[in-house]
This record gives structure tokens, C-alpha cells and sequence, in this order.
């Protein structure tokens, strides 16, 4: 459903993607993790378009989309819940969930999308016409999520959802990560929560400084001893 | 799922409320123009005329400017520039097409025009208001036309770097019309002058205090309802939500679908032109004379402290703030007066405490959840009941020790500015409106009904 081949990015005379290649197939959930600084956030950012690549190409459903504008990928089917949440904090969670549906007119199926994604996240409902800056963390990676769902995306790339937040929240977010997929979405997760990660994802990539180290069925690799070593902190 | 399809209907408008929807604003404004030129200019004296003009050309202005600055959260310091160039623009077309159409450059007053009205006898309307009119347009259309030229840096740079580039197109135009040729008096020397000349001859640094003198307290207030409520449509709209999207989280914003660039060049594009409407007014006032300070930084500023005062995305407080900022100073000139004012200080302070008392100190959850805040309108009636207050005592003590206070007035108003960024740094009702308050819900739903989406 999404090949990306031999991707670079450089910031400036810093290159922070030495050309990474993975490909995910559609019903999958592919985790990618790695340390701080592996380059994870940049090949979301560059996937959707929302960095520049220097080099390599990234198809989508078999068109090339490397040079697509983000909010033509956002009308083909990509979402993106950016990293760090990115929630409009001065506008209501309402309105949040309304502009997550931007691209879209379809009125009917944007408030049954609505209804979806309120059922999924039975807290949001509650704080509907509250200000998304006044909700906790956790309230605010759903937010982020039932947001980029309300595009009604085929692929949704999700960056870091478990950043910041207690072990607790973490389990309920992942919990709804596997309903979305199970619901159809495809998933690309980008997470430095290898365990977590690992447990949810299908298959997974290891990125080290801007290159693929490792990649194979997740369980294997939370079996194997380089990845239990350097990211679930065992062995 | 019958109810989803109850609500998805009601977001298909009537056919008939489209064209009402469209229209109801200009006969309001119409109306409102009507009221203010017929009824209440003739029933006050001239200087106060002049202050309430001065008031509506201001809240143009602020609210235009809220539209770059509060909603889209770019920062703009150069405005004036737009102003200048609406104000030159239309004073221009309107004085030289004047001579085109009447002969001579004076204005043809019709019932509704001239700061003092018309004299006796006069039409309901005259050929040169239709000219004035089209000025206005003209200037403001034209004003939009940079606005691309300038949201465009705007594309690659932002914060202090944008601020830089918008402060250097105000000096631009700033320097450009202070290099335009002198005005041309009479029919005899616009023919003698070579076409291309003529409208560009608008005065230099010595100023374009020629324009004909059409603007009233119809003209303006007309634009300013009209301006009210086109903003508040556009915070409303899907165009305002992609403006807001991008000053909440510019990144978020273009990861849902929001073409950044493209909105933050129209967000430019939109307050330009009503900046420039508010220049084309401020050109054809009475005792204007039109000069190329009007497009410097001074100008700018005052702008951007009516904004900030009012808070970065209020609408509402942008018009308030523009009204004190404008008069404020005026006030301070005759401190004697200040004494009186107390009178309807303390009220304010009264009604305002009571209806805090009422809303209740903090906002419970179940109000934070309804995303209503009872507090701001309350808190506006205190805040100016406070400052009405303050100044009719600091009026009494000065005139006990025979200090005149008229001398110190800027020091009082950049005080008080001080004063009030230290104590409400996001503004009178930061990013919130009047009618956010649970009290103003039967107003704000007559102004805009949302057509259905709200609540589950």
C-alpha cells in the first residue's frame, strides 16, 4: 500500500535520513522505532509531505506521491497525528474534530465520523465544547487521533503516542490503535515505546542515525537479542 | 442513525435564507449609517462628531488587522501601510475623477455625506457619492492587491522575521508617496500634465489635503457593521477555521488538509482591503490632511496596540480597544471633564462586581466543559469602570495640588497601557467574544446560527 525506497532528508548540510526503504501492506500495523535522533518523526514528516526528501521516492496505492503537497495526500487518504499532539489548544475539542475533517464536504458522513470517533473516545464526548489546552495529556493524544480520523483515512501515521503520557494512558491509547486497525485503517507508528510498540505492530523497522538496522515480523524482533538488549532494556 | 440524518439535513441552507443571509447585513448597515447620519450626528457637537468617526475609522482598522495578526497569528506591524495606500488610492480617483466628471475637485454632498451633513436643500444622493463610493472600493480592492505582495514573505517567514518585512513595506509606501509630485489644482494644469502624471499627484511629504470631503458618520459606520460582521462570519467559516488551525499549530494545521500558504496569503489579502476601506474614509474626512506618515510605523503601532489590547483573536475586543485607544488620549486633553465621569464609573464597577458575583469566581467544570465563560463580560464592564474611575480621581487630586493634567496626557495613556498589559497580558478578552457569555447565547445565535454540528 506504501513503498518508500532508498527516502534521504537532509536539514541544511545535516542529512538526517541516509535512504531508508520499508514498505507497508495494506490491513498492517508497521511500528518504527528507534532512539531519539534515529530519524523516526522525519520519515513520517517526509512520507506526508510535510519535509522536503532529498532523494528516493515514496509511492502510494502505486502513484508516486514524493513531490504530492500534504493537503493533497490528506484528500488521497493519508492522515498524519503529528508528534507532540499539535491540537489547536484555543479552539473546543468539537472544533478540533471539525477541522480534522477539512478536506472533506461530505456533511453526513463527517458527522457520522464524528459519532465514530466519539464512541471510540468516550472522553472526548464528554469535553466536547471544552478547550482542547484545557485537557490532560492523554485526552489531548486522543484528541490528536480521533482528529486525524476524522479524515477518514485509509493510512494513518501516527507519530509518538505514547509521549508524555502515564503507563495507564499508554495501554488504553495502544488498546485503540488495535480497534482503528481492526476497523480497516492501515497503520504506520513511529514510537520510541519499543515494548509497547512491538506488541501492536506486525511487523516493525529499527531505524539507528538515519538508517534501517534491523526489520522482520515484530515478534521475532522482540524476541531477538540485539533489539531486547538496546530497546526493551532486557538481557 | 435517523438522528445523524436529521442533523446532516439541517446543514443543507433554505434557498430563501441564503439571499437573506447575504443581505440582511447591508440593510443593517444601511440602517445603522441612516441612524447614526440622520439621528444622532445632529444632536451632538462637533468635536464629540469628530471623536466618534475617528472611533468607527479606528475599529475598522483594529478588526482588520485582528484578521492577520489574531486569527491567522502572523505578526504584522506594518498596516498603516495599507491604509496609506487605500486612502491614497481612493483620494486620488476621487479628486481627480471629480474633475473628470464635474469640473472642479470639491465635493458633491448629498444627504447622507459630510461629517457635518449637507448643507440645506441638498439631494438624497448626488453623482459624486457614487464616485466616492467607487473610490472606496477602488482603494480598498487595490490595498488587497499588495496584501498578496506582502502575505506572500509570509509564506517562509514568520515571527520577528515576518514582523521586519511588513514594517519595511509600510516604509516603502511610506518613502514612495513622499516622492509623489504636487497636487494639481486646477482643470487648466491636469490638462497641461501628462495623463500618466495625474493621478499620482498627490502632494508629497507636503500632504493631499484636496480630497473632497465626502466621509460621514454614514459612510463609516455603514463599513463598520459591515466589518463586524464579515468578520465574524469568517471566524465562523471554514476559511476563518483553517486561519485559526494555523495559529493554533501550523504543522498540525497542513497535516489535516489546510493549505497553509494559500490561507495565510488570503488572511493578508482580507484585512488589506478592509484596512483600505478604513484608509479611502479616513482620506475624504473633514480637517484630514492625507500625508505619508499616515503609512509609518507611528500609525502601525497604534494599531497593533488597539489589537493586543483587545486581545489577539477577539473580535470584539479589537473594537472596544480601538474606541478606548482612539478617544483615551482625547479625553486626557481636557482633564477637567475627567471629574465628572465618575458618575458613570462607579455604576459600572457596581453592576460589573454583581454580575462576577453572580457567574461565580472560577469556572466550575461543567462550564469548562460547555466551553461558555459567564466571567468576560463582567470583567470588561469592571475593567472600564475601573480606568473611568481611576482617571476621574487622578482628575480630582490633580486639580487639589493645581496640577494640569492635560500636560502630562501621553504619560497617563502610555501608563495605563502598562497597567493593563501587566495585569491581563492576554488583552481584554484574549481570544474570546462578548457573546461568548452564557448571557449573549439568544444574540450570537440570531447573528450566526451554526447551522446544526453542535453538541451530541
Amino acid at each position: 500500500m506504501l513503498n518508500v525506497s532508498n527516502l534521504q532528508v537532509s536539514y541544511g548540510a545535516i542529512r538526517a535520513l541516509h535512504g531508508i526503504s520499508l514498505n507497508v501492506e495494506k490491513g498492517e500495523i508497521v511500528t518504527l522505532i528507534g532512539c531519539n535522533g534515529a530519524g523516526k518523526t522525519t520519515t513520517l514528516r517526509a512520507i506526508s509531505g510535510l519535509v522536503r526528501s532529498s532523494g528516493g521516492s515514496v509511492s502510494y496505492e502505486g502513484s508516486d506521491i514524493t513531490r504530492v503537497r500534504p493537503h493533497e495526500l490528506v484528500r488521497m487518504g493519508i492522515a498524519h497525528s503529528p508528534e507532540g499532539r499539535g491540537v489547536f489548544a484555543n479552539l473546543t475539542v468539537e472544533e478540533n474534530l471539525e477541522l480534522g475533517a477539512y478536506a472533506r464536504s461530505d456533511h453526513a458522513a463527517i458527522a457520522q465520523d464524528k459519532e465514530k470517533g466519539l464512541t471510540l473516545f468516550p472522553r472526548l464526548r464528554e469535553r466536547l465544547r471544552q478547550q482542547a489546552g484545557t485537557l490532560s495529556g492523554g485526552e489531548q493524544q486522543m484528541l490528536a487521533m480521533a482528529r486525524a480520523l476524522m479524515a477518514r483515512p485509509r493510512m494513518l501515521l501516527l507519530d509518538e503516542p505514547s509521549l508524555g503520557l502515564a503507563p495507564q494512558v499508554v495501554s488504553t491509547i495502544f488498546q485503540i490503535i488495535r480497534e482503528i486497525n481492526a476497523a480497516g485503517t492501515t497503520i504506520l507508528l513511529v514510537e520510541q515505546n519499543a515494548h509497547m510498540a512491538l506488541k501492536v505492530a506486525h511487523r516493525a523497522y529499527v531505524l539507528e542515525t538515519g538508517e534501517i538496522a534491523m526489520e522482520g515480523p515484530a515478534q521475532e524482533l522482540a524476541a531477538s537479542d540485539e533489539v531486547r538488549k538496546a530497546y526493551l532494556g532486557v538481557g | 442513525m435517523a438522528s445523524l440524518q436529521d442533523r446532516a439535513a439541517q446543514f443543507k441552507p433554505a434557498p430563501m435564507g441564503g439571499a437573506w443571509r447575504a443581505l440582511w447585513p447591508l440593510a443593517f448597515a444601511l440602517i445603522v449609517g441612516v441612524l447614526m447620519q440622520l439621528v444622532l450626528r445632529p444632536n451632538i457637537d462637533a468635536y464629540s462628531s469628530t471623536q466618534i468617526l475617528n472611533i468607527g475609522i479606528a475599529i475598522i482598522l483594529a478588526v482588520s488587522l485582528t484578521i492577520v495578526n489574531g486569527f491567522t497569528g502572523q505578526f504584522s506591524i506594518g498596516h498603516a501601510g495599507f491604509l496609506a495606500v487605500g486612502g491614497y488610492v481612493a483620494g486620488s480617483l476621487a479628486y481627480y475623477g471629480s474633475f473628470a466628471f464635474f469640473g472642479s475637485g470639491a465635493a458633491k454632498l448629498g444627504m447622507l455625506s459630510g461629517l457635518y451633513g449637507a448643507p440645506a436643500g441638498a439631494p438624497v444622493f448626488t453623482g459624486g457619492e457614487i464616485l466616492f463610493f467607487v473610490s472606496l472600493l477602488a482603494g480598498g480592492l487595490i490595498s488587497a492587491l499588495l496584501g498578496v505582495a506582502v502575505g506572500l514573505p509570509s509564506l517562509r517567514l514568520r515571527g520577528d522575521y515576518l514582523a521586519i518585512v511588513t514594517l519595511g513595506f509600510g516604509e516603502i509606501v511610506r518613502v514612495l508617496i513622499q516622492q509623489t509630485p504636487q497636487v494639481l489644482m486646477s482643470k487648466e494644469a491636469i490638462a497641461e500634465a501628462p495623463a500618466w502624471k495625474v493621478p499620482l499627484s498627490v502632494g508629497g511629504s507636503l500632504g493631499f489635503g484636496n480630497v473632497p470631503k465626502y466621509t460621514s458618520h454614514f459612510w463609516v459606520y455603514a463599513a463598520v457593521v459591515i466589518t463586524l460582521i464579515f468578520a465574524y462570519r469568517l471566524k465562523q467559516s471554514s476559511t476563518g477555521r483553517a486561519l485559526l488551525s494555523i495559529r493554533e499549530d501550523e504543522i498540525a494545521a497542513e497535516a489535516m488538509g489546510v493549505r497553509t500558504t494559500y490561507y495565510k496569503v488570503w488572511g493578508f489579502v482580507i484585512a488589506a482591503f478592509f484596512a483600505g476601506i478604513a484608509g479611502g474614509l479616513y482620506a475624504h474626512t473633514l480637517g484630514i490632511s492625507l500625508s505619508p506618515v499616515d503609512a509609518g510605523f507611528q500609525k502601525s503601532f497604534d494599531i497593533i496596540i488597539m489589537v493586543v489590547l483587545g486581545g489577539l483573536g477577539s473580535i470584539s475586543g479589537a473594537a472596544i480597544a480601538a474606541a478606548i485607544v482612539t478617544y483615551l488620549p482625547e479625553l486626557l486633553r481636557t482633564p477637567e471633564t475627567l471629574e465628572k465621569f465618575a458618575v458613570v464609573g462607579i455604576p459600572l464597577l457596581i453592576v460589573g462586581f454583581a454580575m462576577l458575583g453572580m457567574a461565580g469566581r472560577r469556572s466550575s467544570e461543567a462550564e469548562l466543559r460547555s466551553g461558555r465563560d459567564r466571567r468576560a463580560l463582567p470583567r470588561v464592564i469592571i475593567g472600564l469602570g475601573a480606568v473611568i474611575v481611576g482617571l476621574s480621581a487622578l482628575a480630582f487630586v490633580a486639580k487639589r495640588f493645581n496640577i494640569n493634567l492635560g500636560e502630562y496626557r501621553l504619560i497617563i495613556y502610555a501608563l495605563a497601557l502598562i497597567v493593563m498589559m501587566i495585569t491581563r497580558p492576554q488583552g481584554l478578552l484574549g481570544v474570546r467574544e462578548l457573546w461568548d457569555g452564557a448571557l449573549y447565547r439568544p444574540l450570537r445565535d440570531f447573528f450566526a446560527p451554526r447551522s446544526g454540528g453542535r453538541g451530541a
